[in-house]
């Protein structure tokens, strides 16, 4: 179940990123990389919050639910929170959560924190791009394939075990 | 506190006085020093400019046995190189092999092959940095028998304990022998050329250069009052020193001061007996009136 | 059009405008249109030039009408920049303009992706995501608050003073705040400024006494803010005003009290002079210091330090204006915006030892010799040096800690103007050789390169080079006695030893020591260098990201006299304009608790930062005060419960957001 770096021969896939971005700096930052023409890989998904706080770690498990190869967030830097200290909940969350996603099985590289201020349209260039090769290295994540493999894996064992118990009262 | 003691080749040719000094106070202050096993010569200045690579690995074979030398479980001796030169070359060497991967590579090849396996952990220091932050000016005031009163020092440091690093002080206006020549009772010269170029090797490849750099410095603390330059470097100590007749003879001068090595200046201080600490090897002979030792010291 | 509260079916209409070739020419805008079509719940699905535009949003308008639409999802450009327009296009076609959501295929797509066919598949994405949301918005009440018609002007050198006298003269009540025992700022120091070699205190004096007399204007100095809550339009601020040991309204200023102190002469190093002269501990920071009153210090006075002076002081003045039991006050305001002018500080040249400031007698920083040379300075305006000799040379060496990797990377864009003034003062005032050390001569402004043209032509040496070290140390006979400036004459080629007896350090312009503290307390940012960000670095220079607060002059960037009094200006007519409409829209994603989901756990309670979270003991379940939260969503993802919700960001539109985003994936192997 180890999703370390099985780099496949899929056609043509290319890595899905859901970015979390607070309205205030990165969103922000965002728009001035798309202003400044800094040109980056599209493989980030951006998904607008007000402040990094509002990151419910289930928005986090979601996306990967729903096949997300990576999950990127993006927040103020610590003590720049246009709301005080919503980075900070952020930050205490996604490290705890980033300690789960591993013992679960998923690559400490798909799910990362990134603090880029208003002014640093370059950093979301930088971020995007190298967490695209990042992904990109390890290959699909796949979880909803992965689930209906279990599924059916699930059924094969119930009938197994049916015609077993059948067997046995036979 | 223990460390390891890496001579070079000047400090036991032209430079022994400095060996001798060292190990004198080191020994009264009760630091054991152990030299390096089979040293080899650190390639000084010369070989980098050269072939980087083979003076770095000339360089990294020493950090390599230091390294090899520490003991298991006790903490890590760190690497002790007098000679300037030998201390820049040495720390330049360990800089680069940490920071630079192709360095790292090609230095790692050669030491696997001279049967070394260096992880990079060794520490290059230089005395006036363990003595004065990692003893401290108090134990060495304390240890202090004969105050060096009413004597003025210019403290020279060279260009090579302060650049490109700045490990330990500022690259023009280091403070570490002033702060440790005042705790020992005397007086320093304050004077903006402490880390001015003393020429180098070039008192002996263009002497017109090199003594023309060496008569500003000469002259400058001269002028300023110190009755003696105080030097942590064998190549500066021989060129202030050796030179001063023949650049009065060549400027019309009439320098006469005496240079020693810090570390001798320590010694006295420290009531080490003059002969053990290597005076009487100094070209301009030490004249200044040497203090009396303290009345509490004065069994000793 | 009936009002739904959204629980009916959605019928969507979806938009994608070309934005002329900025969208159209990367990203299959016909394409998108078509897609959107094809998704559930879209109604219509339109492709349009230019969707910002009177027909674009009139398309919206009567869309709704003619095909019941009650969503509206528009693909163009940044939420930031047309949110705002497409919401009002949404409620003129008589829908809540929360039922509209905006998708950004402009500034993170079409500008950001040159390959069409990842464009346009990114599009696709993002448009099925915002289709998703769409249907699970609500209508919305947009909040309005009132804004209160006083401002707080914070710092009072020429911006602040200006911005006051401007609203003011609107007849907005000022309450004008500085830290400083007198008004002015940094420009009351100096002598002449550039390029029209005005005096100073001439162009200065009247705008100090307007202040001081204007019936709108409360000036507070000797105060500091302590404190401020609130939100645009209703900001709470609390002043400290520090005890002068004078009575303000009782002192007249005559000075006597100063004359009669027991101090026969100033022991204490003169602020206002740079410490190049000696106060007394009761002084006034210079003669026509606004408020013209006295202060005590009461670490120098000996009534303070032992109570048992003589109190010459007290016995001389004939208005009973001294009061050693003066108290600190806290004053508290409410004002509906506030701007912050509260200027720069001067590099500190110690910080670069080579110049030998604070080492060397005769090396001055730029400040400090605008004291020198002013007629109400220490000296008289004699140009005499700390070691009481009149300077036959002089160098100005310019961009000191400015420029430099090392100390501050930017240009302080006045150094160059007032080191050329000050070339002209020094050699007015003595005839001295003077020359210039400079990197490059910035003379952007009116009339500045003309000023420059002329110094050319009055004898002052230019060297083009970055000085590299001031030293005392003599090569040559010549030198004795002088200070050399060692600096490589980039235009000739060759390494120059200047002798020179005084030294002059053009020392840049840097944020405020306490800036970060003080930004924090009004709740703005600063950019990475340390001065107040301003909302867009050339559209909105004086608005900030908090609304209700602007900032003007030096504590936005390092700046000019012309330049300041322009930002102040606007700063001041950006606070009318809000003022002036009376009330401001808020955007309504305010947190709010769901009852029957609190199980009174207490967690949200410490998270907001706002305390906009009370418990209620009665019910024992979490209460949220709409009018203080901002609307973070901290909490939101806080609730253990999900009981807490954010409008706007309900947890269920952006989980649709996220099944949107991904609902396409191609099934991929993962080979386990």
């Amino acid at each position: 179940m180890a999703s370390t770096g099985m780099k496949q021969e899929t056609n043509g896939w290319e890595p899905r990123i859901v970015a979390f971005f607070c309205n205030w700096c990165t969103y922000t930052a965002a728009d001035l990389a798309g202003v400044s023409r800094l040109r980056h890989a599209p493989n980030a998904r951006v998904i607008r919050v007000m402040c990094s706080g509002r990151l419910d770690p289930q928005f986090v498990l979601e996306a990967f639910a729903r096949g997300a190869d990576g999950v990127l967030v993006g927040g103020c830097h610590p003590g720049d929170c246009h709301y005080m200290e919503g980075n900070y909940k952020a930050l205490r969350r996604i490290r705890f959560l980033q300690r789960m996603m591993k013992d679960m099985g998923i690559h400490e590289d798909r799910f990362h924190l990134e603090w880029i201020s208003a002014s640093e349209g370059e950093k979301v260039k930088t971020t995007i791009n190298e967490m695209t090769e990042k992904v990109r290295a390890l290959g699909p994540l796949g979880l909803p394939e992965r689930f209906v493999k279990w599924d059916e894996e699930m059924d094969e064992l119930e009938h197994t075990i049916a015609a077993q118990e059948e067997a046995l009262h036979a | 506190m223990s460390y390891l003691y890496f001579p070079g080749c000047s400090l036991r040719s032209t430079g022994r006085p400095y060996e001798e000094s060292i190990l004198a106070v080191f020994k009264k202050l009760d630091i054991p020093l152990k030299e390096l096993e089979d040293w080899n010569c650190c390639g000084a200045t010369a070989y980098v400019s050269i072939d980087e690579n083979s003076a770095f690995t000339l360089a990294a074979r020493n950090l390599a046995i230091a390294e090899r030398m520490q003991t298991e479980g006790k903490p890590a001796q760190d690497l002790m190189a007098p000679c300037s030169a030998c201390y820049l070359v040495l720390e330049k060497t360990q800089h680069y092999v940490k920071a630079d991967e192709g360095v790292r590579k090609e230095v790692g090849d050669a030491l696997h092959r001279g049967g070394f396996d260096y992880k990079g952990t060794t520490r290059v220091r230089h005395p006036l940095d363990v003595l004065v932050n990692d003893i401290g000016l108090d134990r060495i005031a304390k240890a202090v028998v004969r105050p060096m009163k009413g004597i003025n020092v210019a403290c020279y440091y060279g260009c090579q304990v302060v650049r490109p690093f700045e490990t330990f002080d500022h690259a023009a206006y280091p403070t570490t022998m002033d702060r440790l020549v005042t705790a020992l009772g005397a007086k320093t010269v304050d004077w903006p050329l402490k880390t001015r170029c003393c020429g180098g090797s070039l008192t002996g490849t263009i002497q017109e250069a090199g003594l023309r750099l060496n008569r500003v410095l000469l002259k400058e603390a001269t002028k300023r009052g110190a009755d003696i330059i105080l030097t942590c470097c064998p190549l500066c100590q021989h060129n202030l020193e050796c030179y001063q007749k023949r650049i009065n003879r060549r400027f019309g001068e009439s320098l006469n001061i005496p240079v020693a090595y810090f570390t001798q200046f320590v010694g006295l201080a420290l009531g080490i007996p003059p002969r053990e600490l290597g005076i009487q090897r100094m070209f301009v002979p030490l004249k200044l009136a040497i203090p009396p030792v303290k009345e509490e010291h004065a069994h000793a | 059009m009936p009002e739904n509260n959204g629980h009916d079916a959605p019928r969507v209409g979806f938009y994608v405008c070309h934005c002329g070739h900025n969208i159209a020419g990367t990203v299959d805008v016909a394409e998108v249109a078509r897609f959107a079509g094809t998704l559930p719940n879209v109604v219509v699905s339109r492709d349009y030039k230019y969707m910002c535009s009177d027909p674009g949003q009139e398309l919206i308008v009567t869309d709704i009408k003619e095909h019941r639409l009650n969503r509206i999802v528009v693909a163009s450009c940044s939420p930031l920049l047309h949110e705002h327009t497409f919401r009002n296009a949404t409620q003129k076609g008589g829908l809540n303009p929360y039922f509209f959501q905006m998708v950004n295929i402009r500034e993170d797509v079409s500008w950001v992706c040159a390959d069409g066919k990842a464009a346009t598949a990114k599009t696709f994405d993002l448009v099925r995501a915002a289709v998703r949301r769409v249907a699970h918005h609500h209508s919305l009440a947009t909040k309005h608050v009132s804004i209160h018609p006083d401002v707080l002007v914070v710092g009072a050198g020429i911006s602040g003073i200006h911005a006051a006298l401007t609203l003011a003269n609107a007849g907005k009540k000022v309450t004008l705040v500085e830290r400083e025992p007198t008004i002015g700022g940094h420009m009351a120091m100096f002598d002449k400024t550039f390029p029209t070699l005005d005096c100073a205190a001439c162009i200065l004096t009247p705008k100090m006494s307007a202040v001081k007399n204007h019936p709108n204007i409360t000036l507070w100095s000797y105060s500091e803010v302590t404190e401020v809550s609130g939100f645009v339009g209703n900001y709470s601020v609390k002043v400290k005003r520090k005890p002068r040991f004078v009575s303000e309204e009782l002192c007249v200023g005559c000075m006597e009290c100063i004359d009669a102190c027991v101090y026969k002469e100033g022991k204490t190093p003169d602020e206002f002079n740079q410490g190049l002269s000696k106060r007394k501990p009761v002084y006034i920071p210079f003669p026509q210091a606004t408020p013209q009153v006295v202060l005590i210090d009461p670490d120098t006075c000996i009534e303070f330090k032992s109570g048992r002076c003589k109190k010459t002081c007290v016995e001389k003045c004939d208005r009973n204006a001294i009061d050693f039991k003066q108290k600190e006050e806290i004053k508290e305001i409410k004002v509906g915006t506030i701007i912050l002018a509260t200027g720069f500080k001067t590099f500190d040249a110690k910080r670069i030892p080579y110049y030998g400031y604070g080492k060397y007698p005769n090396v001055y920083s730029s400040i400090e010799v605008e004291r020198l040379v002013n007629a109400s300075g220490p000296t008289g305006g004699d140009l005499v040096l700390r070691d009481g000799r009149h300077p036959k040379t002089v160098g100005i060496i310019h961009c000191v800690g400015s420029r430099d990797r090392n100390t501050n990377r930017w240009c302080s864009r006045t150094c160059c103007m007032y080191s050329l003034k000050l070339a002209h003062l020094l050699k007015e005032h003595s005839d001295a050789e003077v020359y210039n050390f400079y990197i490059d001569i910035r003379a952007a402004g009116k009339a500045y390169e003309e000023f420059y043209d002329k110094l050319l032509e009055e004898n002052i040496h230019f060297v083009r080079g970055r000085v590299a070290e001031v030293t005392d140390w003599a090569a040559r006979p010549e030198e004795e006695g002088k200070l050399v400036i060692r600096v490589e004459d980039t235009l000739i080629g060759v390494v120059r030893r200047v002798p020179v007896d005084m030294v002059v350090l053009a020392v840049g312009m840097e944020p405020q020591a306490d800036s970060q503290d003080v930004r924090r307390m009004f709740n703005i940012s600063c950019s990475t260098e340390g001065f107040f960000l301003e909302r867009h670095p050339k559209l909105a220079p004086v608005d900030t990201f908090t609304d209700g607060i602007y900032i003007a002059g030096a504590c936005q960037g390092p700046k000019d006299i012309p330049d300041s009094v322009a930002q102040a200006g606007a700063a001041a007519a950006q606070a009318l304009s809000l003022i002036d409409a009376g009330e401001i829209e808020l955007e309504p994603n305010t947190a709010y608790v769901v009852e029957k989901d609190c199980s009174g756990c207490k967690s949200c309670l410490a998270i907001c930062p706002y305390t906009a979270i009370t418990r209620d003991e009665v019910k024992q379940k979490a209460f949220i005060n709409e009018a203080l939260c901002k609307g973070c969503g901290t909490c939101v993802a806080t609730c253990p419960s999900g009981a807490i919700r954010q409008n706007l960001f309900e947890d269920e539109q952006i989980f649709s957001e996220i099944d949107g985003l991904l609902q396409d994936r191609e099934s991929v192997s993962t080979g386990g």
